[in-house]
C-alpha cells in the first residue's frame, strides 16, 4: 500500500475540523488534510438551516450553511487539502490512519499529528429501548432533519417528538412550517434539554405543548407508526401508571441525546471519559495518545457551535505546536475535580507551566439551579465565585483559569470545580 | 399446474423449497410479506442448538441433532455465517443439580456428542463473567450460533438459483381440493388482485398461520400459539462479554433466558415467553425488556444493558402437541404440513428440509435434475479480502469504495450486490438484513437517507414507494409544503 | 399597569425578560420598562415582542440542476410573527434554478411584508 505522510490529518470536515485546520495553517503547518465522509465540507451545519449560528463568532445570526461558509471559504483560501467521500476506517497509536473512497480505494497516511473532529451520533430508539411495535415513521431528529432540508422530502403529517433536545425543538418547527402538524414534544426530564430561546421561537409560537417528566410507553402501528403513547414519569423516571395518553400519529421523532462518535478513538487506544463519551484531554486539547487531540461535539457536545469553533481552533494551534517543537518533556499535571452538580470538565486537567495565559474550562451542570454560584478552589482555597442567575444541563457553563494565578501556587494538586449557594 | 407449492419463505420454506430443487419438478413459494425471512425466522436467538433439550425420540429431537450435524457443510456450500461456539446450560446454587443430570443423558440418548458437565472452576476459566451464584454447567460443544436472515436467504436464493418461482406480496386466502390437486386462491399484496395457482401438492409452511391453512383441508384440527419472545440485542462493544451460548437450567421460574454472542459480533439477551392471542403481535412491552435484564444476570453478571441498540420481539409457533407436526393428514393427501416449528426449528431446518423433500420425491416419484446448482455464494464482505484484492476490487467497482453505513462500515458496493442478486432486497429492511447496513449501534439514523436513494436509483422505484419493510410502511409521504 | 415575562430570543442566553407596560383601551400597547435583559438586544426584542413581535423566517425551495436538490432561504430581516405562514405558503411550488450563491433574491417582498426572502447557501451547477 502507498503510504502517503502529512503533517496533520483532521479527521472531520464539520465546523470543528474546519476552525482546527485553519489556526493550524495559520500556525505555520502547510501539510494539512482534512478527510471528510460527505460529499461537501460542513459537517451536520449543511442541513440546520435555521438562524442563530455565530452570533459570538461573526456578531451576526446566521443560518448554519452561512455559518459554515464562512469557514470552508477560510479553508479554501489558504489552500488546505481535504478529500471528500471519505471515510477513515483506522486510526492507529502510531497516528497511521486506514482511510478509503472510491478513487483511491483503501490507502494509509502516516500523520506527525492527527485532530479527532468526528462529531457526535444520535442516540437510537433502540438505545432508549422504547417498548412497542417497529414500523416505518420513527425517525431520529436529525435524520428527519436531513431528509426536510436537504432532500425535500417529509418523513410524515401528524408528528409526536420525544426529546426536548435543541434538534427536537428545531424540527417541531420545521415540520410546522412544512405544513405538518406537531402535536406534543414529551421531555423525560423535569427541564428541557435545549436553549431557552428555541423553547419560544420553536414550540411557544406555534402553540406546541411541551410536557416536562413525560415519556413515550408504547408506540402502535405494524407498518406504519398510527398512534404514540405517552405518560407522565415520577421522580425514579419510570412511568407512573394511569397518566397514559395516547396521541393518532404517523411518526415519531427522537431527540434525546447526542453521543460523541468515539469508534475510531477507541481502536486509537484513546482513554475516554465515561461522562462525556469523548476523550479525556488536558488543557491543549490532546488525548492520552500522543500527537492525537480532539476538538468539537467528538470530545463532548456542545451547545453553540461557536464553542465548538473556538475550541478546535485550540486544537488546531495545539497540534501546530506539537508538529513544530513536539512534545513537552514530562511536565506536571493538575487535575480539575469536576464537584457539586458539575458533571465534567473539558480539559480534564491542566499543565500549569504550559498552558496558554487564559485557558476556558468548559462543563455542563447535572440539574436546574437558581441563582448559585459557580465555585473554584485550589486545593482548599476559594479562588472565584461567580453568580449565576439560572444554570441548565441543556447549556454549557464555563470558568477561566490563568496562568499567572495558577504560578501563585507552586504545590498546587487539585483544582476543584462546583456549584454552591450565593 | 405446479408440481409443489409452497407456503411461506421463512426458512422452513426455503429449506425445503432449496432441497426439492434438485429434482426435476416445478415448484413455488406463496408469501405474504415483500421479502423472505420475514416473520419467525427473522426474529429468534439465532442459535444452533447441540439438542439435547427435547424429548428422545421426538421429531424435535431427531431432526435438531440430524440439522445440527449437516450445518458445517452446509454453512460451506451456501455460504452462511455460522460458528460452533459451544453452549453451556449453567445451574444455580438454589438449582437441584439432577436437572443438569437429566439434561445430560437426555443428549447422550438423542446422540448429541461431546456433552460434559463442568464444575464452576473449570466453567469460570470458560466464561469468566458468568454469574456468582452458578455452580456448574452442561457444555455441548456442538452448540452454534448462526444467522437466520442469511440462512434463510441462502436457501432460498439458491432454489430460485435452480428455478424455484417465488411469489412475494402474496397472500394465500383459501386452498380447495379438486381431483388430487389443490387450488390456492391467492391475492398480491399491493395490488389486491385475486388469481388461482393450482398444485398436486401444498407444503404448509405458514409459521404460525399454519394451522389456519391444515384446517382448510384436514378435519385433524391443529391449533398453533403464537409464543412472543422478546429480546435485546447489545452494541458490539459487548460481544465478548460471553463466548459460549449460555443458557440457564429450567426451573420452576420458568425457561429462563439466553445470553449469547451472535455471529456478527453482538451480544444477544432474551428470549421471554407469552402466549399471545394476535399473531402479528410483535411489540415489546416494557415489562418484557425489563425482566431480561433482570433474568439474564441469573447467569451472567454485569450484563452491560445500558449497551442496547435494539430490542425486538418474535412469535414461535407452538402447537398443542408440544413438537414438531410434518408429513400429510391422511384426509388430505398430497398435503404436507410443517408446523408448530417452535425451538428448535431454526437447528432443525436443514434436516426438515431433507425429510419433507424425500417425502415430497417419493409421493410425485420425482428424479433429481441433473443441472443442479449446489453452490451459492453470500454478499461478498471486503473486509475479508487482503488489502490488494480489495482495492483490485474497489478499481474494478468504484462502489465498494463508498461507505454507506458508517457503524458496520458498509458500502454501496454491498447494498447494490443486496439489491441486484436473486431476490434482491426492495426495502431498508431487506438491505439491513442482507448487508447489516443500518443494523449498528445508530440504528440507521445515519444511512437511512442514503439507503434511500440508492433504492430509488436502482430499482424502479419513487422515494414514495420506498418502504422500511414492505407493505405501507412508508418512509416519506410527500415533499415540503405539499402534504 | 401589568407586566409580561419573556424569554429573550436575540441569543442563546435566552435572558428572562419582565416587560411594564400599560394598555389603552384601544388596545395599543406603552412600554414603561424592560428589566432582566444583558444587553441592548433584550431591550429591543421585549420592546418589540409586546407591541409587534417579529421573526426571521427560514425555509427551503427546491433547485434545478444543481449539485443539491434543494436550497435553504431566509427572510432577509425579520418580519411580523403573524406572517410566518404567509411566507411559507408564498414559497412553495418556487424553483429556481443552480447556481445559486448565498444573498440571492428567491422571492421579493414576501408576503407584503416588504422584506425578501434570500438564499443561505451556495449551491453548484450540476
Amino acid at each position: 500500500m502507498v503510504m502517503k505522510q502529512y503533517d496533520l490529518v483532521i479527521v472531520g470536515g464539520g465546523p470543528a475540523g474546519l476552525a482546527a485546520a485553519v489556526a493550524a495553517r495559520d500556525k505555520g503547518i502547510q501539510d494539512i488534510l482534512i478527510i471528510e465522509r460527505d460529499k461537501e465540507l460542513g459537517g451536520i451545519l449543511n442541513q440546520c438551516i435555521h438562524n442563530g449560528f455565530g452570533l459570538h463568532t461573526f456578531k451576526q445570526e446566521l443560518t448554519g450553511p452561512e455559518y459554515a461558509s464562512r469557514f470552508i471559504e477560510q479553508v479554501l483560501e489558504r489552500g488546505i487539502e481535504y478529500k471528500l467521500n471519505t471515510m477513515v476506517m483506522d486510526i492507529t497509536p502510531e497516528k497511521y490512519v486506514t482511510a478509503m473512497n472510491r478513487e483511491d480505494g483503501m490507502f494509509q497516511i502516516s500523520a506527525k499529528a492527527i485532530i479527532l473532529a468526528m462529531g457526535c451520533r444520535e442516540r437510537s430508539r433502540g438505545a432508549l429501548n422504547i417498548p412497542g411495535y417497529r414500523p416505518a415513521g420513527i425517525f431520529s431528529a436529525g435524520t428527519a432533519q436531513r431528509l426536510v432540508n436537504m432532500e425535500g422530502y417529509m418523513p410524515g403529517k401528524e408528528v409526536v417528538i420525544l426529546g426536548s433536545g435543541d434538534i427536537g425543538l428545531i424540527m417541531a418547527r420545521r415540520m410546522t412550517l412544512e405544513g405538518a402538524k406537531v402535536k406534543v414534544v414529551a421531555e423525560l426530564m423535569p427541564y428541557s434539554g435545549g436553549l431557552k430561546r428555541n423553547i419560544v421561537q420553536c414550540l411557544d409560537d406555534f402553540d406546541i405543548p411541551l410536557k416536562l417528566s413525560h415519556t413515550v410507553v408504547d408506540i402502535e402501528g405494524k407498518n406504519r407508526v398510527e398512534a404514540v403513547t405517552i405518560a407522565k414519569v415520577g421522580p425514579d423516571r419510570k412511568p407512573i401508571p394511569g397518566t397514559e395518553e395516547r396521541y393518532t400519529c404517523d411518526t415519531l421523532l427522537l431527540s434525546c441525546g447526542l453521543i460523541p462518535e468515539n469508534e475510531l478513538s477507541k481502536s486509537a487506544g484513546i482513554a475516554l471519559n465515561r461522562v462525556t463519551s469523548g476523550p479525556i484531554v488536558g488543557d491543549n486539547l490532546e488525548t492520552n495518545v500522543d500527537g492525537i487531540f480532539a476538538c468539537g461535539n467528538v470530545l463532548h457536545v456542545h451547545d453553540l457551535v461557536d464553542y465548538v469553533s473556538q475550541e478546535a481552533a485550540t486544537a488546531g494551534k495545539n497540534a501546530a505546536l506539537y508538529i513544530l517543537n513536539g512534545s513537552a518533556p514530562n511536565v506536571k499535571t493538575v487535575e480539575i475535580a469536576p464537584e457539586g452538580g458539575v458533571r465534567y470538565t473539558v480539559p480534564k486537567y491542566i499543565r500549569p507551566t504550559e498552558m496558554d495565559d487564559n485557558i476556558t474550562v468548559r462543563f455542563r451542570v447535572g440539574d436546574v439551579y437558581k441563582n448559585k454560584a459557580i465555585v473554584t478552589y485550589f486545593d482548599d482555597e476559594l479562588i472565584s465565585k461567580r453568580k449565576r442567575p439560572v444554570m441548565a444541563p441543556g447549556e454549557m457553563e464555563q470558568v477561566v483559569l490563568s496562568k499567572k494565578k495558577l504560578a501563585e501556587y507552586p504545590n498546587l494538586n487539585k483544582i476543584t470545580i462546583c456549584i454552591e449557594d450565593v | 399446474m405446479y408440481d409443489v407449492a409452497i407456503i411461506g419463505a421463512g426458512v422452513i420454506g426455503s429449506a425445503i423449497a432449496r432441497e426439492l430443487s434438485r429434482y426435476q419438478a416445478n415448484i413455488c413459494v406463496i408469501e405474504k410479506e415483500e421479502d423472505v425471512c420475514n416473520g419467525t425466522s427473522k426474529a429468534n436467538s439465532a442459535i444452533i442448538h447441540a439438542g439435547f433439550d427435547a424429548k428422545p425420540g421426538s421429531l424435535k429431537a431427531i431432526l435438531n441433532v440430524r440439522g445440527n450435524k449437516m450445518m458445517d457443510a452446509l454453512s460451506e456450500e451456501l455460504d452462511i455465517p455460522f460458528m460452533r461456539n459451544g453452549s453451556l446450560v449453567v445451574c444455580t446454587k438454589d438449582q437441584d443439580k439432577t436437572g443438569l443430570h437429566d439434561l445430560l443423558q437426555k443428549g447422550i440418548e438423542n446422540g448429541v456428542p461431546g456433552l460434559k458437565i463442568v464444575e464452576r472452576e473449570e466453567l469460570l476459566k470458560m466464561e469468566p463473567n458468568i454469574s456468582d451464584d452458578v455452580t456448574c454447567a452442561l457444555y455441548a460443544p456442538t452448540g452454534g450460533i448462526v444467522c437466520p436472515f442469511h440462512m434463510t436467504m441462502a436457501f432460498a436464493e439458491n432454489a430460485c438459483m435452480n428455478d424455484v418461482s417465488f411469489f412475494l406480496n402474496t397472500k394465500v386466502n383459501s386452498i380447495d381440493k379438486n381431483e388430487g390437486n389443490y387450488v390456492l386462491k391467492v391475492q398480491h399484496v399491493d395490488t389486491n388482485q385475486e388469481e388461482f395457482i393450482q398444485a398436486k401438492v401444498v407444503i404448509n409452511a405458514a409459521g404460525v398461520y399454519a394451522d389456519e391453512f391444515n384446517n382448510m383441508v384436514s378435519e385433524h384440527k391443529l391449533h398453533i400459539t403464537a409464543r412472543k419472545g422478546e429480546y435485546c440485542l447489545l452494541d458490539k462493544d459487548a460481544g465478548h462479554h460471553v463466548s459460549h451460548t449460555i443458557f440457564q437450567l429450567p426451573s420452576k421460574m420458568g425457561k429462563g433466558v439466553l445470553v449469547t454472542p451472535t455471529v456478527h459480533g453482538n451480544l444477544l439477551v432474551g428470549p421471554t415467553a407469552e402466549d399471545v392471542d394476535n399473531k402479528e403481535s410483535l411489540n415489546t412491552t416494557q415489562e418484557g425488556l425489563d425482566s431480561l435484564a433482570r433474568t439474564s444476570a441469573l447467569s451472567v453478571k454485569n450484563v452491560p444493558m445500558r449497551q442496547v441498540i435494539t430490542s425486538f420481539s418474535g412469535l414461535r409457533a407452538h402447537e398443542d402437541c408440544n413438537d414438531f407436526v410434518i408429513g400429510e393428514p391422511d384426509d388430505a393427501k398430497g398435503f404436507f404440513n410443517v408446523a408448530g416449528i417452535e425451538s428448535p426449528g431454526l437447528s432443525s431446518a436443514p434436516a426438515i428440509g431433507e425429510m419433507v423433500a424425500s417425502s415430497v420425491r417419493d409421493y410425485l416419484g420425482l428424479s433429481e435434475k441433473t443441472n443442479f446448482i449446489a453452490k451459492r455464494k453470500g454478499i461478498l464482505k471486503p473486509e475479508e479480502l487482503s488489502l490488494k484484492k480489495r482495492n483490485e476490487l474497489i478499481k474494478s467497482c468504484p462502489a465498494y469504495g463508498n461507505i454507506i453505513c458508517r457503524c458496520e462500515m458498509i458500502s454501496e458496493g454491498e447494498i447494490l450486490d443486496a439489491i441486484h442478486r436473486p431476490l434482491g432486497a426492495r426495502s431498508l429492511d431487506g438491505v439491513k438484513r442482507r448487508t447489516r447496513a443500518g443494523m449498528g449501534r445508530c440504528q440507521s439514523g445515519f444511512c437511512s437517507p442514503r439507503t434511500m436513494e440508492i433504492l430509488e436509483r436502482e430499482l424502479p422505484l419513487t422515494m414514495y414507494d420506498i418502504t422500511k419493510n414492505g407493505g405501507n410502511s412508508k418512509l416519506v409521504v410527500g415533499i415540503n409544503k405539499e402534504i | 399597569m401589568n407586566t409580561r415575562e419573556l424569554t429573550c430570543i436575540g441569543c442563546p442566553l435566552g435572558c428572562s425578560l419582565t416587560v411594564s407596560l400599560n394598555t389603552d383601551a384601544d388596545g395599543s400597547v406603552e412600554v414603561i420598562s424592560v428589566t432582566g435583559n444583558t444587553c441592548p438586544k433584550g431591550d429591543i426584542y421585549a420592546r418589540k415582542e409586546v407591541t409587534n413581535p417579529t421573526r426571521i423566517v427560514t425555509s427551503t425551495v427546491r433547485v434545478n440542476n444543481g449539485t443539491s436538490p434543494m436550497v435553504n432561504v431566509k427572510t432577509e430581516t425579520d418580519i411580523p410573527k403573524n406572517k410566518i405562514f404567509a411566507c411559507t405558503n408564498a414559497l412553495r411550488g418556487i424553483e429556481i434554478s443552480a447556481p445559486v450563491k448565498i444573498g440571492d433574491i428567491v422571492l421579493e417582498n414576501v408576503a407584503d411584508t416588504g422584506v425578501n426572502v434570500i438564499a443561505a447557501r451556495n449551491i453548484m451547477a450540476k
